[in-house]
């Protein structure tokens, strides 16, 4: 396509001459633009932006004498001005916190090292490793919420055996029922599930950086370590981006894990609680407390603002930043 | 294959209820219910029995997933497609219905006297004025015991507090056994096996509950309190790693015989007969200095009552006032050993451990579990918190009397008692 320019010779010239006259007199409408955004559209209306504004609006109102009366931001003054919901509101924000950055710090600089290696022409098995590696992402929640309170089980887990084969046993506590340690036990149980998908994503970012890259790099001298360093990673930084984004975004709205591990009271005494087991518990009710679909909406709004708030931040003052090369 | 047998047995009996009606003009009552464990029972005990003493009424068994139960029966009763009868769940769930006028005052009816005030408080407006269900059943708290294990180390069933606390010392000691098996990672353990358990010989049940109730004492009294302190003594004599034992978990370190004591609720009674391979015994949560009175936790569980747009009020009356009798508490009973009935007439039971439970109505003063009635209405919600709080004492993360502080701190945020 490089000669593109110097190839256009008159008829091209003329052609677009041509239509350009034929757009003047009567603009031709493209329905077909239309036809085919529609189907996407539509269904992404109906699942996703109506049920949005749906639980925007029902946090407004509240429920007075079984009827649904409008209360503008009562509900939200209730969450961030009552000591009790609010102490709850904070608690589950600063444990959703804790658990995002535990995931920042250990889940995707891992997946950024297996990625290093798997790229590794030297390594056999590659691909054996990469499957292995991935198969976690695609279990079920239950399963690995199962999988890992057997594991962990002070009577039947094989944690505290195979501690007491190397003479640790001394370091086996019941970590899903300290408070001190539930919360990182669970991030890095999430950790080691879905430690697959950054590495996928910078195995992919690392696989497109052309050869005559890394060739120019080694005439240079820039060999190991330090090509990874001063060569792959600015060139996969993009990816990181993204992975970084997909991670709070996962993040701010789990939930499965925690309710199949620890249940819907997330102890012990919260300790576990994030946002989505708070807004489960308090949409849907548990036990004797009856659900309350409004506070439940109010936190389920709060999510959503925080995560808009998150993802507009990493938009504009990151994306923009990121410096990307051309090949 | 349960289903079709279901489906068949319930097509069986509405084509033999419709043929019935078509020959003699018999009366066909269907009984909602969410025990659909109970089926085979109410198919081959229950209702033959009824039937053969009251001919011409014929009684249907319709029960749904309990899961399902309480939205399949509100969709029913306003669309008017109810069953005569419906088997109704404690407290709140029932008075709501009661309050919309889907389930009829059943105050004068026959056979109400034969339950105590405690048995019919859990379907009774909140003044007590009004009771809309029949009490069927009721589970009972205690603690299950290692029979084999106590002769071993020659303990006696303890009786008080102190006794209870040197049997425990003694298992420890030995060494064999863990001591009690209970863990608070399901946090509900902590409290319904737990505080529930124990408390009502602190509060002095019925008279404690009441008294929270209406305002008159606070969970910050000595009375609410020392149970808490009592649950933090428990911590030392619980297995290893107990903040992450599950219920589950609990339970099978029971059967499989490495513990020696279990916290335990009635309803544990049919699965641990099947399951342990060693001798059991029961006692009631032993009392603070011998002599005192003794309270147990005997919690309602299951009522039934009557749909007021039923077109067989009468013959649905008939069958209430036999639900209420001695005869259908005997049969049901023992049917369900775990599951004891709530008539104040006693009742033999075949099974000595369920037999053991039920003779502490006896001696003990009954009360139900005081968080149930009325004061989990509100958010925070009592019986939750109480779940944490419960929990966070038996793991040392709080002391009782912070915890209580809390629980009361809570229940002022909504709950005014009327004065």
């Amino acid at each position: 396509m490089n000669n593109g320019p110097l190839a256009a010779g008159p008829r091209d010239f003329e052609m677009s001459q041509q239509s350009l006259e034929h757009s003047q007199d009567r603009r031709p409408t493209r329905w077909h633009i239309a036809v085919f955004l529609a189907p996407a559209l539509l269904v992404y209306t109906a699942v996703m932006i109506l049920p949005l504004f749906g639980t925007l609006q029902l946090s407004l109102f509240r429920n007075v004498d079984n009827a649904q009366v409008f209360a503008g931001f009562d509900n939200f003054r209730t969450l961030f001005g009552d000591p009790r919901w609010s102490a709850s509101f904070w608690n589950a924000l600063g444990n959703n916190t804790w658990f995002f950055i535990i995931h920042m710090l250990v889940q995707n600089p891992i997946g950024v090292v297996l990625a290093a290696l798997l790229s590794s022409p030297k390594l056999r098995f590659s691909a054996f490793y990469r499957t292995a590696i991935f198969i976690p992402t695609i279990l079920s929640f239950v399963i690995v919420g199962f999988a890992w309170k057997l594991i962990l089980s002070p009577l039947w887990g094989v944690a505290p055996n195979l501690l007491d084969l190397v003479g640790l046993k001394s370091l086996f506590v019941p970590w899903l029922g300290k408070e001190e340690y539930a919360l990182t036990t669970l991030s890095l149980i999430s950790v080691w599930q879905f430690v697959g998908i950054p590495m996928m994503l910078i195995y992919a970012a690392m696989l497109s950086i052309p050869d005559e890259v890394i060739e120019a790099a080694e005439c240079d001298g820039v060999t190991g370590f330090s090509q990874f360093w001063k060569i792959q990673l600015p060139l996969i930084l993009p990816s990181i981006g993204i992975i970084s984004i997909l991670t709070f975004v996962g993040n701010f709205n789990a939930f499965d894990l925690i309710y199949s591990a620890q249940g819907a009271l997330a102890g012990p005494n919260y300790a576990t609680d994030i946002l989505g087991t708070f807004l489960y518990r308090t949409f849907f009710g548990f036990q004797l407390q009856i659900g309350d679909k409004n506070m439940g909406a109010t936190i389920a709004s709060m999510m959503f603002f925080i995560i808009l708030a998150g993802v507009c931040l990493y938009l504009f003052l990151i994306q923009t930043r990121l410096r990307r090369y051309q090949f | 294959m349960t289903n079709r047998l279901l489906t068949g047995l319930l097509m069986a009996s509405s084509i033999l209820g419709t043929a019935g009606i078509a020959l003699a003009q018999d009366k066909t009552l269907t009984i909602e219910s969410w025990r659909n464990d109970d089926l085979a029972i109410w198919q081959e005990k229950l209702i033959p029995a009824f039937e053969k003493a009251n001919p011409g009424i014929k009684v249907t068994f319709s029960p749904s997933a309990p899961t399902e139960y309480n939205a399949a029966l509100n969709a029913k009763l306003d669309a008017g497609s109810a069953g005569d009868l419906i088997t109704c769940r404690p407290f709140d769930a029932s008075l709501e219905l009661f309050k919309k006028g889907h389930l009829a005052d059943l105050t004068g009816l026959a056979g109400m006297e034969n339950f105590s005030d405690v048995a019919k408080s859990a379907w009774q407006t909140d003044d007590g004025k009004a009771s809309f269900c029949v009490p069927m059943a009721s589970v009972i708290h205690g603690f299950i015991y290692n029979k084999d294990a106590f002769e071993k180390l020659g303990i006696a069933v303890p009786a008080t507090e102190e006794e209870f606390f040197a049997a425990l010392e003694k298992i420890k000691a030995d060494g064999t056994f863990i001591p009690m098996a209970m863990g608070t990672k399901d946090l509900w353990e902590a409290a319904t096996m737990g505080y529930q358990n124990i408390g009502p010989n602190y509060w002095k049940g019925e008279e404690g509950r009441l008294a929270l109730i209406k305002g008159e004492q606070k969970l910050t009294d000595a009375d609410w309190v020392a149970p808490y302190a009592t649950l933090a003594k428990w911590k030392p004599y619980l297995g290893d790693g107990f903040e992450a034992q599950t219920y589950p978990d609990s339970q099978n370190l029971f059967t499989l015989g490495r513990a020696a004591i279990y916290p335990a609720g009635s309803w544990e009674i049919s699965t641990f007969n099947t399951q342990a391979q060693f001798k059991m015994g029961a006692f009631a949560p032993p009392v603070q200095k011998a002599g005192d009175t003794c309270y147990i936790s005997d919690h309602n569980d299951i009522g039934i009552g009557l749909n007021p747009k039923s077109a067989n009020a009468d013959a649905a009356k008939t069958f209430l006032t036999w639900v209420a009798s001695p005869e259908f508490a005997t049969i049901y009973a023992n049917a369900l050993p775990g599951f004891f009935s709530l008539n104040s007439a006693a009742v033999k039971m075949e099974d000595p451990l369920a037999q053991e439970f039920v003779s502490w109505r006896d001696k003990c003063k009954p009360t139900i579990r005081s968080t149930y009635q009325v004061l989990s209405r509100g958010t925070p919600n009592l019986e939750n918190e109480t779940w944490v709080k419960s929990a966070n004492v038996i793991n040392g993360t709080e002391t009782p009397e912070a915890a209580s502080a809390e629980l009361q701190k809570g229940l002022d945020s909504w709950y005014k008692p009327a004065k």
